[in-house]
C-alpha cells in the first residue's frame, strides 16, 4: 500500500522540535503497519544532535543545509521539499501540526496535486488508512481517508507519544545547497515576553474575568512558576487588556493540549473549551458550582480563587521543595 | 489594484453541534451560518487597503446559495462586488482553491485575503493552496501587515512569538484576529447591499481527494470530581495530582 514514508522534522535556533520527534515515532508506526521504508528530513543551517532522532524509530535523515535557511522561508522551504519528496519516492508525508507544519504541508499538497489531512489524532490501519481528526473546534471528530497515491498528513502535537529514545542513533546525510530561493523569508523573530508558551507547554495556568483585574494576575504567574507551566488567558480577560493575545486559548486563540490545564475564573464557553478541551488533565477554580468548566474537569474546587490559589501555591512550592 | 477576499460560510461558533442521520454531517436544524469570523478580519484588511490606495475590493466564496447571505455581509461591510462559485457537492478543500484560483486568475487579483482556518472543519489549507496555485507568495497567520508599492512585510504569529517576513506581490494573505478590527456593516451599507447583484459562475468540476468516511462525537469525558469549596480542598486536589494524574 506504500513504498515509503517521509516525515519532516522541524528545527528551530539548530534544534528538532519535540512534535517532530512525536512525528518520527508515528512514522515508524506507520512503516511497521505499512511494512515500508522510513526515513526524515529536515531543512536548516546547523542542526545540533541530529542522529539522536534515530533513538525514536528513523534510521536515515537528511539535511538539506544552507546558512540562509536557518529561519524559515516558504518558497525556498517549499521547493526544497517537493524536490527532497520525489528524490526519495515517499508516497506518505507527515508533518507536525505547528504554525510552520501548517504553512508549509498544504503548499506540498498543491505541488504535487495530492490529498491532505490536517490536524490528526489517531490513525487506523485496515483496507485503508483512516485518520482521525477534530473538526467544529473539537465539537466533533471526522475519520478520512486520502484517495490520492501521495498522502499528506499533519499531526497535532503532544497527542501522539514520542516514547523513551531507544539510543539508536540514524545516520545523517547532508545536502549543501545553493541558491535556495528566498523571495519569501522570515528575517526576525520577536519572542513574546511569556517564558513558554501555551501552544507548547506542558502545564498550563490559565485566568479569566474572575480574576477581577490585571493586577491580580500575579497569582496566576506565581502558580505557573512553581508548575514550571505557561500563562494562558481566556479572550474576556485579553480583550480587556490585562493579557497578551499570545497568550489566548480557545477558538480565537490557540488549540492546546497540554497534560494539565488549570482554568481559574474562568466560565469555560464553548469558545474556549474549543481550544482547550482535549488538554489530559483539567483543574477549574471557580466559585460558581454551576460553570460550565466543570463539565469537563476532572478536578474541581468550586470556591474563590484569591483564597484557594494562594494556598495552591503554598502546596505545589512545599512539594517541590521536598 | 485589485483585491480579492475569500469568504467561507460555516456555523456559528456557538452553535451547539449534533450529528445528522448520515453519519456523516452535522444536522443543520437550528444551526445559524455566519461569516467566517476570520474572514471578517481579512475582509477588514482589503477595505482598509482600498480606503489607503484605492482599488477594488470583490468577495468570492464557493458553495451553494445558502453562502449568498456570507456574500451579502461581505457587500454590506463595503466590499465593491461578489461571486458565488456554485457548488452544491462538498468540496474538499484543494478542490476549493482550485475554484478559487482559477476566479482569482481571470480577477487579476495580484493580493488576496483568506481567514487562517474556517472553523467549520478547522483546515488551514485553502489560502496556502490557492497561493501555490497561482504561484504567488503567501503568509499565513498574519497579525501585521505593511505594504510598500511591491514590497511587503508582514507579521506572523508563531509559538513563542511571531516572524517578520519579507516578500512581495502578488500575495496571498491570511488572516489571524489582532490584524485589525473590522468594521461593522452601516445601514447605508446595508441597503446597499441588497441592491447589489451577486454575479454566480460554475467552477471546473472536481473530484475529492478526500473521502468523509465517518463523522462522529469526540468521547465523552467524565464528569469530574468537584473536591470542596474552599482553600480545605487543596490538599486533596495536590494529592490527586500528584498521585492519580501523576502530573507534579
Ligand atoms: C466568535 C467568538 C470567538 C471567541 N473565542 C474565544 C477564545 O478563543 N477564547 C475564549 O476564552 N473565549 C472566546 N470567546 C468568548 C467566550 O464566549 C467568553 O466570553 C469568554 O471565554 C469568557 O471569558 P471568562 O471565562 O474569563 O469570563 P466570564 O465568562 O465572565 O467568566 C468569569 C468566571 O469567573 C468566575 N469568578 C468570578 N469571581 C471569581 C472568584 N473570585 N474566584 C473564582 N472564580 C470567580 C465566575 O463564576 C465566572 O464563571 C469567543 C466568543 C466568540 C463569539
Ligand atoms: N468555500 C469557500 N469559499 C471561499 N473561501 C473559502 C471557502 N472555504 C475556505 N475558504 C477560505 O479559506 C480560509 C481557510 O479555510 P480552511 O482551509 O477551510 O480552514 C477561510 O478563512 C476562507 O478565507
Amino acid at each position: 500500500m506504500a513504498n515509503k514514508v517521509l516525515v519532516f522534522l522541524e528545527q528551530r535556533n539548530g534544534s528538532i522540535k519535540k512534535s517532530s520527534l512525536e512525528a518520527v515515532k508515528v512514522g515508524k508506526d506507520f512503516a511497521d503497519k505499512l511494512s515500508c521504508d522510513v526515513e526524515a528530513f529536515v531543512i536548516g543551517a546547523e542542526i545540533s544532535d541530529l542522529e539522536k532522532v534515530g533513538s525514536y524509530g528513523v534510521s536515515k535523515v537528511t539535511h538539506l543545509k544552507n546558512s540562509e535557511l536557518a529561519m524559515y522561508s516558504s518558497t525556498a522551504y517549499l521547493k526544497l521539499a517537493i524536490k527532497h519528496v520525489q528524490d526519495s519516492g515517499a508516497d506518505i508525508l507527515l508533518f507536525p501540526n505547528t504554525s510552520l507544519g501548517k504553512d508549509l504541508a498544504p503548499r506540498v499538497a498543491a505541488k504535487l496535486d495530492c490529498g491532505i489531512a490536517m490536524d490528526c489524532i489517531a490513525f487506523n490501519f485496515g483496507d485503508d488508512i483512516i485518520a482521525t481528526r477534530p473538526v467544529y473546534a473539537g465539537k466533533a471528530l471526522i475519520d478520512v481517508k486520502v484517495n490520492s497515491t501521495v498522502k499528506i498528513f499533519t499531526l497535532r502535537p503532544n497527542v501522539f507519544n514520542a516514547g523513551e529514545p531507544s539510543g539508536d542513533s540514524a545516520n545523517v546525510e547532508i545536502n549543501e545547497i545553493s541558491d535556495p530561493d528566498l523571495s519569501t523569508k522570515v528575517v526576525e523573530i520577536k519572542k513574546s515576553e511569556g517564558k513558554l508558551d501555551v501552544a507548547e507547554a506542558d502545564i498550563i495556568v490559565s485566568g479569566g474575568r474572575g480574576l477581577k483585574g490585571a493586577e491580580n494576575f500575579n497569582l496566576i504567574e506565581e502558580l505557573a512558576e512553581a508548575l514550571g507551566a505557561a500563562v494562558g488567558a481566556s479572550r474576556a480577560v485579553v480583550d480587556a487588556g490585562w493579557r497578551p493575545h499570545g497568550e489566548q486559548v480557545g477558538q480565537t486563540g490557540k488549540t492546546v493540549t497540554p497534560t494539565l490545564y488549570v482554568a481559574i475564573g474562568i466560565s469555560g464557553a464553548i469558545q474556549h473549551l474549543a481550544g482547550m478541551r482535549s488538554s489530559k488533565y483539567i483543574v477549574a477554580i471557580n466559585k460558581d458550582k454551576d460553570a460550565p468548566i466543570f463539565s469537563i474537569a476532572d478536578y474541581g474546587i468550586a470556591g474563590d480563587a484569591f483564597e484557594v490559589v494562594p494556598k495552591l501555591i503554598e502546596e505545589i512550592k512545599k512539594l517541590k521543595a521536598e | 489594484m485589485k483585491i480579492a477576499v475569500c469568504v467561507s460560510h460555516v456555523p456559528d461558533t456557538a452553535a451547539k453541534i449534533s450529528i445528522g442521520s448520515d453519519g456523516k454531517s452535522i444536522d443543520p436544524n437550528g444551526v445559524t451560518f455566519v461569516l467566517n469570523p476570520y474572514d471578517e478580519f481579512a475582509i477588514e484588511e482589503a477595505l482598509k487597503i482600498k480606503d489607503a490606495q484605492g482599488g477594488e475590493v470583490v468577495a468570492i466564496s464557493v458553495g451553494t446559495d445558502a453562502n449568498k447571505e456570507t456574500l451579502r455581509k461581505a457587500l454590506a461591510m463595503g466590499v465593491d462586488s461578489a461571486v458565488l462559485l456554485k457548488e452544491d457537492k462538498d468540496r474538499d478543500s484543494i478542490g476549493i482553491a482550485k475554484a478559487l484560483a482559477e476566479e482569482i486568475k481571470a480577477q487579476e487579483a495580484k493580493l488576496v485575503f483568506f481567514g487562517k482556518q474556517s472553523v467549520d472543519f478547522d483546515n488551514s489549507i485553502t489560502g496556502q493552496v490557492t497561493a501555490e496555485l497561482l504561484d504567488y507568495n503567501c503568509v499565513t497567520v498574519v497579525v501585521g501587515l505593511q505594504i510598500d508599492g511591491e514590497k511587503v512585510t508582514a507579521e506572523r504569529e508563531i509559538e513563542g512569538g511571531r516572524e517578520i517576513v519579507e516578500t512581495s506581490l502578488p500575495l496571498v494573505i491570511t488572516a489571524q484576529k489582532g490584524l485589525n478590527e473590522p468594521r461593522y456593516a452601516s445601514l447605508k451599507g446595508i441597503m446597499q447591499a441588497k441592491k447589489k447583484t451577486i454575479e454566480e459562475k460554475t467552477p471546473a468540476p472536481y473530484e475529492n481527494m478526500i473521502e468523509l468516511v465517518a463523522m462522529k462525537r469526540p468521547p465523552a469525558k467524565q464528569p469530574g470530581k468537584i473536591l470542596g469549596e474552599d482553600s480545605s480542598a487543596v490538599p486533596e486536589l495536590v494529592k490527586l495530582l500528584r498521585e492519580e494524574a501523576k502530573v507534579i
